[in-house]
């Protein structure tokens, strides 16, 4: 059974088919199904956020999925600063670095549905003042948005 | 949004359930909780203004 409905994979369809105007890649890191588990360190949501973002990206032929292990590509996950799995890295018209930590359920699906609105686009409905100010930043700056599912 | 529109911001969204010792470590009680290069925390859904205005804050903090 899908995990988006029916229903919601065709509102999706005709929302990302008017949204969306350039290619955005979700580079997942992931642990990769094995026959062998260690005890404590299966990552017990990787699945799930598999399934759910092969769902999402068949929805549209602008959206790719990027499938990386976070156990044989080590040295790819820490460059791009994963520390957890699972994890997303949304690559496409932003400019800086936008990542999901965790699996996007509840409301931040949604949150994840607006962000790839934003960097297919490569804008957002920020006001003016604030795109000038981010435009301005001069130095790191590195948001952590902490949430729940529901 | 706001790492869409400045290359110096990274911006992650966290689900902490999933990982309580990172929830232990940032002291998360309250959601959203919002915390700025380690140094600047917002608890709960805060204004536009009030969340760049402490990004622009933390960016111009000799700490960051």
């Amino acid at each position: 059974m899908a995990i988006i409905s029916e229903q919601d994979q065709q509102h999706l369809r005709d929302y990302f088919a008017e949204k969306l105007v350039h290619p955005v890649t979700l580079r997942f890191y992931t642990q990769r199904e094995s026959v062998l588990s260690i005890p404590g360190q299966e990552c017990q949501t990787c699945a799930d956020t598999h399934r759910l973002l092969e769902e999402l990206v068949a929805l549209s032929d602008k959206l790719r999925l990027d499938v990386r292990d976070f156990l044989t590509e080590q040295e790819q996950a820490r460059q791009e600063g994963i520390e957890e799995i699972p994890a997303i890295v949304l690559e496409g018209q932003n400019k800086g670095t936008v990542r999901f930590i965790g699996v996007p359920a509840g409301y931040e699906f949604a949150t994840l549905i607006e962000d790839l609105v934003d960097v297919s686009r490569g804008t957002t409905g920020l006001q003016a003042h604030s795109r000038e100010v981010l435009a301005g930043l001069t130095a790191p700056v590195h948001v952590k948005v902490f949430v729940t599912p529901t | 949004m706001m790492a869409v529109e400045s290359d110096k911001v990274t911006a992650d969204v966290i689900e902490v359930s999933e990982f309580p010792h990172v929830a232990q470590r940032y002291r998360v009680y309250v959601v959203p909780k919002t915390v700025i290069n380690e140094t600047i925390e917002l608890e709960g859904v805060r204004p536009e203004p009030a969340m760049v205005g402490a990004v622009e804050a933390a960016a111009r903090s000799p700490n960051a």
